[in-house]
């Protein structure tokens, strides 16, 4: 049972919605219920890229192959029908929503995953975002500023996770959360995602980075690399401690080759 | 034989909200514009001869000026006003049971979560109802204060002096075409009074009055704040207006004395058939206060700037509005401030939203005499366009012969952009939520100063407004 992926990517090609040129060249990735993957890659190797194709920004187009999040078919679905089913992506550049407070902006995200009709119980909400705010470590009068609104690059990441952390998704994507965070953000952040992972065992992470740092304190279980749209290797923690070493050379080179 | 008229309705975008009804106004006069029909709204009335000899000149200018060439297209109002019936008895106008309101409008008063006694009144039923009681125990609490909140109708009648002095002094009729008709047909409206240092809490607000009286299609109202009081007047609704006419022209006067503090606010959301131009100028005196805090949705043109003229020294004015023009409409608003004395002050803010073919233009006047040494004033618009089809223009005039005036002047336009849709709808939102919170996000800093039931409904408006425009 608990060897069915709960997301699994087979021959993924994507591009930008009606250009020519494919960015996702085939990807294929399966993550298990509970797993952490971390994916790594030069820039512009495609990995917000295919991050956003599983979030469904309407901005790129599968061209080849599936995804499938528990079982259904999530290229069919609307963003905020994959949302409700719960995929969550934190974003690499969050956009700002002015006059929005975080607290109205995940009170209407909670109240929208309510049938027709249910109201959101207010009092439990508060709680809830309280508490949330409290383990990321974060001053109650934050959930008032409009969302990203001005925020440091820091505060715009830190306020993705505390969004993660209230809507408690299945299938947590994070992309490089963990830049433009200093030190101790970095722990607090890390420390959020494993409280979150201890609270719901099965909930299953897609993590974007760039750096080691990031994975010394979530230990993923599996670790990818891409380069140009395709994963060029899988492994354990040690493949992401091989690339600290190395960097990206000897993908390059075996792409020309 | 009772007349057979298409009842045009509600605002919201399609205009699907018409029917017909079969009541016979008592007593109108016939359809267009001449002495004789001033005449008789005059003696209806029971008019003293002053003001039937004011009227009359008021008629006079209005013929002479030409229709505005600027602001929106009148092209076709001519025509409406050849059609529009200038004085149709109040009570009887709007007589109708609750029953013959068609489903479908009872459903979108419904869905605003307007409370019944409200939806009955907006859907000019004129059945009796809580508010009422309210209203009595209120207005009892405000004559023993000396304050007198009436119809303009009454006020003319029962402080004859206090009116005279003061009816036409802000907003003469030769002020613009518009004026001079107003000033010509008037009918309904308000009459405020504020005693000199009466600080009111509640607000008074139009709707208690004209639930005996509806508010007329060329409604007149006069305010005189005295010195140092303090009060706010809240008239209209966010709810669709509901009416025969199609066609709006007020005319709002407020005299605020020396360190008084006055604001007016009004959300109106008429149908799409209207023209709705309205005059409404505040003088503001030494050390004053003047607010006017102004939404327009709907009608098919709306033309309306309300105007501080700050007299007296450190006089100061401010001017926030909220304009929504969907489908087919056009809103040409804005404001107009007047530094006459020294260190006065001054703001606008104007936000509007464009939706499918609407369009809206802020057009703003800032005056500074010479002679108004250290004026300040400051001009803030922003435009949020919906789809590409939505539309957004800026006149700001800027005259100054004063120089140490301080004059600062922002425009900025944006788009809901995709990422934001795609940011809201990764976390859970439909479309028609995801702009509807953005667009909420973008009122937001004039809506938290609504008084909070009619932010809300403004907030459930645009909800339903929002869910036309995606798909
Ligand atoms: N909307 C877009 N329009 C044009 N090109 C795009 C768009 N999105 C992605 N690309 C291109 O696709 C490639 C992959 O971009 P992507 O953002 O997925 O890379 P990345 O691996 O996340 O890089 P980084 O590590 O720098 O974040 C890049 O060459 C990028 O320029
Ligand atoms: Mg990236």
């Amino acid at each position: 049972m608990n060897d069915r992926p709960i997301l699994s990517v087979t021959g993924l090609g994507a591009r930008v919605a009606e250009e020519d040129q494919d960015i996702l060249k085939g990807v294929d990735l399966a993550i298990r219920p509970g797993q952490i993957h971390a994916i790594m890659g030069p820039n512009g190797s495609g990995k917000s890229t295919l991050a956003k194709v599983i979030a469904g920004h309407p901005g790129y187009e599968a061209t080849a192959g599936s995804v499938f999040f528990q079982g259904e078919d999530l290229l069919e679905m609307e963003p905020d029908e994959r949302a409700q089913a719960g995929v969550f992506m934190a974003f690499q550049y969050p956009v700002a929503i002015p006059g929005v407070s975080i607290a109205n902006f995940l009170r209407t995200a909670l109240q929208a995953r309510l049938e027709n009709g249910e109201e959101l119980d207010l009092f439990d909400f508060q709680e809830l975002l309280m508490e949330r705010m409290e383990l990321l470590r974060m001053d109650p009068s934050f959930a008032q500023r409009a969302v990203n609104d001005g925020f440091s690059g820091g505060e715009k990441k830190r306020n993705e996770i505390l969004q993660m952390a209230v809507l408690k998704p299945a299938l947590a994507v994070m992309d490089e959360t963990d830049s433009g965070l200093d030190i101790d953000a970095l722990k607090v952040v890390a420390h959020g995602v494993n409280t979150l992972k201890a609270e719901n065992p099965g909930m299953s992470v897609l993590l974007i980075t760039h750096y080691q740092r990031m994975l010394n304190y979530i230990t993923p279980d599996v670790v990818h690399v891409m380069v140009n749209g395709r994963i060029a290797e899988s492994g354990g923690p040690e493949v992401a401690l091989g690339l600290e070493e190395q960097g990206y050379e000897k993908y390059r080179r075996a792409q020309v080759a | 034989m009772p007349s057979n008229e298409v009842i045009h309705g509600l605002g919201l975008d399609d205009y699907k909200f018409g029917f017909v009804t079969d009541s016979e106004p008592v007593f109108r006069t016939r359809p267009g514009l001449d002495a004789d029909v001033v005449r008789q709204i005059s003696a209806r009335k029971d008019e003293p001869e002053w003001m039937l000899k004011r009227r009359l000149k008021a008629l006079r200018i209005y013929d002479a000026k030409p229709m505005p060439q600027w602001g929106g297209d009148l092209s076709e109002l001519q025509e409406t006003l050849d059609q529009t019936y200038f004085y149709v008895k109040p009570q009887e106008q709007m007589e109708r049971s609750w029953d013959d309101v068609p489903e479908n409008i009872k459903q979108t008063f419904e869905r605003l979560g307007i409370p019944e006694a409200e939806r009955r009144l907006l859907a000019g039923v004129g059945a009796q109802y809580d508010s009422e009681m309210v209203y009595h125990s209120l207005k009892e609490e405000w004559e023993s204060r000396g304050v007198i909140f009436d119809s303009i109708e009454d006020g003319l009648k029962n402080h004859p002096e206090l009116f005279r002095e003061h009816f036409g002094t802000v907003i003469p009729a030769a002020d613009n075409k518009f004026a001079a008709l107003n000033s010509a047909v008037w009918s309904g409206g308000s009459f405020v009074y504020i005693p000199p240092g009466v600080e009111l809490e509640t607000p008074l607000q139009a709707y208690f009055r004209v639930n005996q009286e509806r508010l007329g299609q060329f409604e007149r109202t006069l305010i005189i704040a005295g010195e140092g009081s303090r009060a706010h007047y809240i008239e209209g609704c966010t709810a669709p207006v509901y009416s025969t006419d199609s066609f709006h022209s007020g005319v709002i006067e407020i005299i605020v004395n020396r360190d008084a503090r006055f604001r007016y606010t009004t959300i109106q959301n008429w149908s799409n058939n209207m023209y709705n131009l309205v005059t409404q100028r505040a003088l503001v005196h030494q050390g004053a206060h003047m607010e006017w805090l102004d939404g327009n949705l709907g009608s098919k043109l709306t033309m309306k700037y309300p105007s501080c003229y700050l007299m007296g020294e450190g006089a100061h004015g401010e001017i926030l509005s909220i304009a929504y023009a969907g489908d087919g409409q056009h809103q040409d608003t804005g404001g107009k401030v007047i530094h006459v004395a020294p260190n006065t002050s001054s703001s606008i803010v104007s936000k509007s939203i464009s939706k499918g073919t609407g369009r809206s233009s802020y057009r703003g006047l800032c005056k500074v005499y010479d002679g108004a040494s250290n004026a300040k004033s400051n001009v803030e618009c922003d435009a949020l366009l919906i789809n590409e089809t939505s539309r957004t223009d800026t006149f700001p005039y800027i005259e100054i012969d004063e120089k140490s005036a301080s004059v600062g002047h922002e425009a900025t336009v944006s788009k809901v952009g995709d990422e934001q849709l795609f940011y809201l709808m990764s976390r859970g939102m439909d479309e028609a939520e995801a702009m509807a919170l953005i667009v909420r996000g973008f009122i937001e800093p004039i809506a938290k100063e609504l008084p909070l039931e009619y932010a809300v409904e403004l907030n459930r408006l645009i909800e339903l407004e929002m869910e036309g425009s995606v798909g």
